[in-house]
């Protein structure tokens, strides 16, 4: 299904508010927007809301042989999907430039940074090494996917286990989590993408941009960094014109950017919070609760993957249910007898205006009582049950 | 601090230097130094525009058709500049391990991309509405500064067919080494585990189509690297102008007599 294109007002109206140092949800020009990430309940599991973009990422690992140029050596295969779900533009064919551009920027973001160490994932070498599959899944397409993406991949594989393997001789020994602990994989460093966005030849720039101010966008510039100051990978597309002293304040702003990043309270500080979350998911595979993907649907607070079932009173239900529907019956003799039978004699139409008719003058309002009975009754069927009454998705 | 020390490593293990004291290369070359450049333009009498580029030994080939009427769906012709569709591929015998796919995976798309990118913002697409210019480049052997060579031998077979260009577009890499920023890096430098970065310029108003790089780099170092690119590309600009020269001199001579 195609997109609806872009009016014309629209674009001209963005890229005036551009010129005017405005965004549409009252950012500033280097600000990033709100920024969660939520684990999952298996290992490996992320969701990253960059403000209403939302990315899934999931890792998995396998035992495979090795690349022959590569006998030491593990594989990293990073798969990046854009399904109509996440936007009607998206399309099931597969070779959009969008979805080419993501899935290399990825490569490149991770892969080629060695972010990981890959000879520890060599189990026997030339025959046996683990490869790593990261699949991102975009769920909802508000603008920056880049980053969304990177920051997902990242945070997925500082929260996967591996199992642990036991090498005898010849003979591998894969042990299941219940046996031996998974373990982690060796991460050297935690690069993150930012994307700047480029307006009207390059004279204005925009992080983070969302989805209306991509589409009115001339280029895009993506710069991966670290925590210690090491670009990853810088990437231009859209064939706008730089000149070289517009990408040096850039990566200036890149250096704040991840600082921020790392120590600001309302962002995301990646290694306190993946120590966490990843204990955290630890305790409760122990404690014998339920996981797996419906669990780990955020409903806004990790808190919340785990309830503790909430007592009810038993003790006295006949009582007080017989009470509740002895008031009901009363409640339906509470008109006096006198109007009963004005009401059963004269069924005919009483005019009350012209054009207004009115049959019978009704009963008492008891919308009160009636209220509190049904509350009562739905708490006791559901005695023992876990749902809450939240919104699951916002 | 990274880099130096895969150097180091790489210097222990292979014997390699990447640059060796006295400040020469592998191949002999001084670190700003370029490869040998050779081009010819017109090497095909069927299409539109043709060039064959040599840098070093990385060999390539490529070929414009157009600007003619957009081929396939009408609704990727655009009703105020030309598409610019651009094929990538390396033949199987380019590489020292045979190709599997020459073109369809990803990074072939994603050079394609870039390819296309980087001539829609350098040719003046809006002279020809609705209409198509096709580039397609082969790469006969491939030694490094793959996506350089490429943007070289596009601007050529451009220049050959006629399509009115901005500028030369030129691109080289440049790698960092204790320090030192090598320009146009060969296959094993390149992958060396240093770092590349590959910039496509316009020589004369210094403008940057595309700025690509891959691997670890300290953010100090950009500024140097994107330096040493810059120039590298603007030496290859005069290059590319005396080849445009020369080949106009031949053909004006051969239409004389």
């Amino acid at each position: 299904m195609r997109d609806t294109p872009l009016s014309n007002c629209e674009r001209l109206f963005l890229l005036q508010a551009i010129q005017e140092k405005k965004r549409l949800d009252g950012r500033q020009t280097y600000d990033y927007r709100n920024i969660k990430i939520l684990f999952g309940t298996d290992y490996g599991c992320c969701i990253v809301e960059l403000g209403k973009t939302r990315v899934l990422c999931q890792v998995s690992c396998e035992l495979v042989p090795p690349k022959d140029s590569r006998p030491t050596e593990g594989i990293l295969y990073f798969n990046l999907e854009l399904s109509p779900m996440a936007s009607p533009a998206f399309e099931s064919n597969r070779q959009s430039e969008l979805l080419v551009m993501l899935n290399r920027q990825l490569e490149r973001c991770l892969r080629n940074s060695k972010c990981i160490d890959t000879e520890s994932l060599c189990v026997i070498s030339g025959e046996k090494v683990w490869q790593i599959r990261v699949d991102v899944h975009v769920l909802n397409h508000d603008g920056n996917l880049m980053d969304a993406a990177s920051i997902a991949a990242i945070s997925a594989l500082s929260h996967f286990r591996r199992p642990d393997v036991a090498i005898q001789g010849r003979e591998v020994t894969v042990f299941s989590p219940e046996e031996r602990d998974p373990i982690p994989l060796s991460i050297y460093h935690m690069p993150i993408c930012v994307s700047f966005a480029f307006f009207l030849q390059g004279s204005y720039l925009l992080v983070d941009p969302c989805e209306r101010e991509e589409r009115v966008k001339d280029g895009l510039l993506v710069i991966a960094m670290n925590k210690h100051r090491e670009i990853c990978s810088i990437q231009s597309s859209g064939g706008i014109m730089l000149l070289k002293d517009q990408v040096k304040p850039v990566e200036m702003l890149l250096l704040v950017e991840g600082e921020h990043e790392n120590h600001s309270s309302e962002r995301i500080k990646p290694f306190p919070v993946l120590l966490c979350f990843s204990s955290f998911v630890l305790m409760q595979r122990k404690e014998g609760g339920k996981f797996g993907f419906a669990e780990s649907l955020p409903i806004e607070r990790i808190t919340a993957l785990k309830r503790d079932e909430a007592p009810v009173e038993m003790a006295d239900v006949k009582d007080t249910a017989e009470e509740i529907i002895n008031r009901t019956e009363s409640s339906t003799e509470v008109y006096p007898p006198g109007l009963k039978t004005r009401e059963r004699s004269a069924a005919s139409p009483v005019l009350v205006a012209t054009g207004t008719a009115q049959v019978g003058e009704g009963i008492v309002n008891s919308w009160g009582l009636e209220e509190d009975e049904d509350d009562e009754v739905i708490i006791e069927d559901k005695g023992g049950g876990t749902y809450n009454h939240n919104c699951i998705c916002k | 601090m990274a880099i130096t020390e895969l150097s180091a490593l790489l210097k222990g293990m292979a014997g390699l230097e990447l640059l060796s004291e006295q400040g020469y290369r592998l191949d002999g070359r001084k670190a700003g130094e370029l490869r040998k450049l050779q081009a010819r333009m017109s090497v095909f009498a069927q299409a539109d525009g043709s060039a064959y580029l040599e840098q070093g030994n990385t060999k390539v080939l490529a070929v414009v058709y157009g600007p003619h009427e957009t081929r396939g769906s009408r609704a990727k012709s655009l009703h105020d500049r030309a598409v610019i569709n651009c094929q990538f591929s390396m033949a199987t015998f380019s590489t020292a391990e045979r190709k599997r796919r020459p073109h369809g995976d990803r990074k072939s798309s994603e050079m394609s991309l870039h390819l296309k990118q980087t001539f829609e913002a350098a040719v003046l697409t809006q002279l020809y509405p609705r209409s198509q210019i096709d580039i397609y480049v082969k790469i006969l052997q491939a030694d490094g500064s793959n996506y350089s060579a490429c943007v070289n031998a596009a601007t050529l077979a451009l220049v050959d067919a006629g399509i009115p260009l901005r500028d030369y577009v030129c691109a080289c890499t440049a790698g960092f080494v204790e320090d030192t920023a090598l320009a146009d890096l060969c296959h094993v430098e390149e992958s060396g585990g240093g770092t590349a970065l590959a910039l496509a310029l316009l020589p004369c108003s210094g403008n940057i189509a595309l700025v690509q790089m891959d691997s670890r780099l300290h953010q100090d170092h950009l500024d140097k690297l994107m330096e040493a690119a810059a120039k590298a590309c603007q030496d290859l600009s005069k290059v590319l102008d005396g080849v445009v020269r020369r080949h106009l001199e031949e053909v004006s001579d051969l239409t004389k007599h």
